[in-house]
């Protein structure tokens, strides 16, 4: 009889808790996508311009003061293969069969850059515990914060990209990320310049704009004919240092960034397909906004824990009273 | 009218040695990580942020640590006064538990000097679930303290002060049911914002959270029953098996429970059809599944479960199906993309052991010198 009530009691508190659950599930639509910030400081990279120089990874250590990473007795470049403590930027590629077309699907090869792609709706920054993680209002920027930073690499996680890096080798490591040179002591965007890297591209491979800006540009070039002449612009595209006439590749029709999880400040075109130029599965709705749904609809407020607090608090003491059981002693 | 007595009996045993040879080890590598950082010690890279030290030592480490709180739940909530007699040493294996998990966070922290930052509420983060984790866990452990300090006041004889404890401990007994359910189900849903990583099979996205609690509360209720028949093996003591199948009964429907919501959801989300599709993730999802039927058909026959041995066989395999469920979830089949692999390396392994030995060293001293089991005639 006693053994029955407990069991309806378990089920009845499994039943309570899938309700709260179910109740999350339905509202966890309520948060949207963070909204598009339009002047929001960003990049595009357009891959079939790129010829692999990794200019911008130098410039990129240059400006930020990053050792680079030497693995053969070379000596001669830096060797990244990936982001890491020590990198912000690296240029991979993409190789297939015989690898002897620039921009071939099929037996061809191309090059894909990896940076932070300063997200509209950050999964890091929404999982950063102690906000070292922040979306700067006006720029749009990703920035962090090492004197908040705990190092518990949730953020790591909760980026799509892999792109939050954290100094393993060192004894007082700490999270490294491309901040668009815009870092206290750099500070290249608020003096009206440019990143780094697009400074140093030779081919315009890597553009710097406001993020409307470069959207157009991207949405221009995807739409043009192959074949047909355009003079693409180098450097900021808001007062490119020079163009340069070249006839258009045969772009694959998407922008990546435009909206892959609420979309990017930094777009990527290309004539691969971004799978296989190792960009992520993602779809239109951000992982931010679905883990940020859950939480309020649990959290708001505290108003949940403090009504359940108060009921267990009640119930308990009742038990302990009535039979003299409780109290531990 | 305390019934408690410490057991007694040497504390220098060839296991105590065993574990204290295991905990020396491990200190030797912990020193390495401090000076060196942790690259030196562990595998853990740019795209397997997390390693053992985070899954094993803190994720599944306080599931396992749940007794404490399954049994607060029996007793107190649907005021189930005979399991009473287990509560004392669940809670003190639920402190060592949460300690624990709590000692580990703070040595795979990367920046462990600045680990006060999270308690500042200046740095609070609202849409952080890890915010949620750390704070409640904080909470949780001192919650634990509070709980359990009426054995250490009863050692040293101190009335007043239980007493006192007495008037107020009905409000911190009901915390302690509160934070952990807020805390187990917010490690699952530490999974959402990981997104594509999650292998789709563990992936139910809003449902995490559930499915969380409820592998916490069968691994609470589990971990009741393993403990019990060990310390019944190792002490001796009155003969808990009838009160502990009924744990165990609790445990299997909560079971049921949680195989029914993840394969309705799985159905939902149409990825059924994966669990077939005979690969590594495919493997582990039966392998999971069957740990934790077994217990079901154990638990389902009368004669079974009234037989320690078959009960306790019960007990581990659900403890291994929660343990494994969080470990395919957050490290087995957690896919950060091409380029990254994670196997753990030797001196992360002994670690993690030596954090595991710590706790059984702290147990059974303690078990051994306060009142913590229970010697007299059930209620």
């Amino acid at each position: 009889m006693k053994r029955r009530e407990f069991l309806k009691g378990a089920l009845g508190t499994s039943a309570a808790t899938v309700c709260g659950v179910m109740a999350s599930s339905k509202t966890a639509e309520a948060r949207p996508n963070l909204e598009v910030n339009d002047n929001a400081v960003g990049m595009l990279y357009d891959s079939t311009l790129c010829v692999g120089c990794k200019a911008c990874v130098a410039k990129c250590k240059e400006v930020n003061d990053m050792s680079p990473v030497i693995e053969s007795k070379l000596e001669a470049w830096d060797e990244a293969r990936d982001l890491s403590g020590d990198t912000l930027n690296v240029i991979k590629v993409y190789k297939n069969g015989t690898a002897k077309t620039k921009d071939a699907e099929t037996d061809g090869f191309a090059f894909e850059k990896r940076s932070c792609m300063h997200c509209v709706d950050p999964g890091c920054v929404s999982a950063c515990p102690v906000t070292a993680l922040e979306i700067q209002q006006k720029t749009g920027i990703i920035t962090y914060n090492p004197d908040a930073c705990i190092g518990c690499r949730t953020c790591m996680t909760a980026c799509p990209y892999n792109v939050p890096q954290f100094e393993y080798d060192k004894t007082f490591g700490q999270i490294h990320k491309c901040q668009m040179c815009n870092q206290k002591g750099v500070e290249r965007i608020d003096k009206g310049q440019m990143t780094g890297c697009a400074e140093a591209c030779p081919t315009g491979a890597t553009l710097f704009g406001t993020r409307k800006q470069l959207l157009e540009e991207a949405k221009r070039r995807t739409a043009l004919k192959p074949g047909d002449i355009y003079n693409y612009p180098m450097g900021d595209l808001s007062k490119p240092d020079s163009y340069h006439e070249k006839p258009v590749p045969n772009y694959k029709d998407h922008i990546w960034g435009e909206k892959e999880a609420g979309g990017t400040n930094v777009m990527h075109i290309s004539s691969i397909s971004f799978d296989k130029l190792g960009m992520p599965p993602l779809e239109e709705r951000s992982y931010a906004s679905m883990s940020e749904g859950v939480q309020h609809t649990l959290y708001s407020y505290l108003a949940l824990p403090a009504v359940a607090l108060a009921g267990l608090s009640f119930v308990v003491k009742r038990n302990i009273d009535s039979d003299g059981e409780g109290g531990d002693s | 009218m305390s019934t408690y007595k410490p057991i007694g009996g040497r504390i220098l045993t060839p296991t105590f040695i065993f574990f204290s040879i295991i905990v020396a080890i491990s200190i030797y590598f912990m020193a390495q990580r401090f000076i060196y950082g942790m690259g030196s010690v562990a595998n853990i890279n740019g795209g397997f942020p997390w390693g053992i030290w985070v899954v094993y030592d803190v994720i599944i480490g306080t599931g396992l640590a749940c007794g404490g709180y399954a049994l607060a739940f029996t007793v107190y909530v649907f005021n189930k006064g005979k399991y009473h007699p287990l509560v004392r040493p669940a809670l003190l294996a639920s402190l060592f538990g949460y300690a624990l998990g709590g000692f580990g966070a703070i040595f795979d922290m990367g920046r462990w000097w600045q680990f006060y930052n999270i308690m500042l509420p200046w740095n609070w983060n609202f849409n952080s679930v890890m915010l949620e984790v750390g704070l409640c866990v904080s909470l949780y452990i001192i919650v634990l303290i509070i709980e359990f300090s009426p054995v250490f006041l009863e050692k040293i004889g101190a009335q007043g002060l239980i007493k006192v404890l007495d008037k107020v401990l009905f409000f911190f007994i009901a915390l302690g049911v509160l934070l952990p359910t807020m805390h187990q189900s917010s490690l699952g849903s530490m999974l959402i914002i990981m997104g594509y990583k999650i292998d789709p099979l563990w992936q139910v996205m809003q449902f995490q959270p559930l499915l969380a609690v409820l592998t916490a509360l069968i691994m609470g209720y589990s971990i009741v029953i393993f403990e019990a028949s060990f310390s019944k093996a190792s002490f001796g003591g009155p003969n808990e098996t009838p009160l502990l199948a009924v744990l165990g009964k609790v445990a299997v429907g909560l079971m049921f429970a949680f195989l029914a919501i993840r394969f309705v959801v799985l159905g939902v989300q149409g990825k059924l059809g994966l669990i077939f599709a005979g690969d590594f993730s495919s493997l582990m999802f039966l392998i999971e599944t069957a740990l934790f039927i077994i217990p079901a058909l154990i638990i389902a026959l009368p004669s079974q479960r009234q037989n320690p041995s078959k009960l306790l066989i019960a007990a581990v395999s659900m403890l291994f199906a929660g343990a494994l469920y969080r470990f395919n979830a957050f490290l087995f089949t957690y896919d950060p993309g091409p380029g990254y692999s994670y196997f753990p390396s030797v001196s992360e392994i002994m670690v993690t052991l030596g954090v595991i030995s710590i706790e059984i060293l702290a147990y059974l001293v303690i078990v051994k010198t306060m009142p913590v089991f229970h010697r007299g005639e059930h209620a």
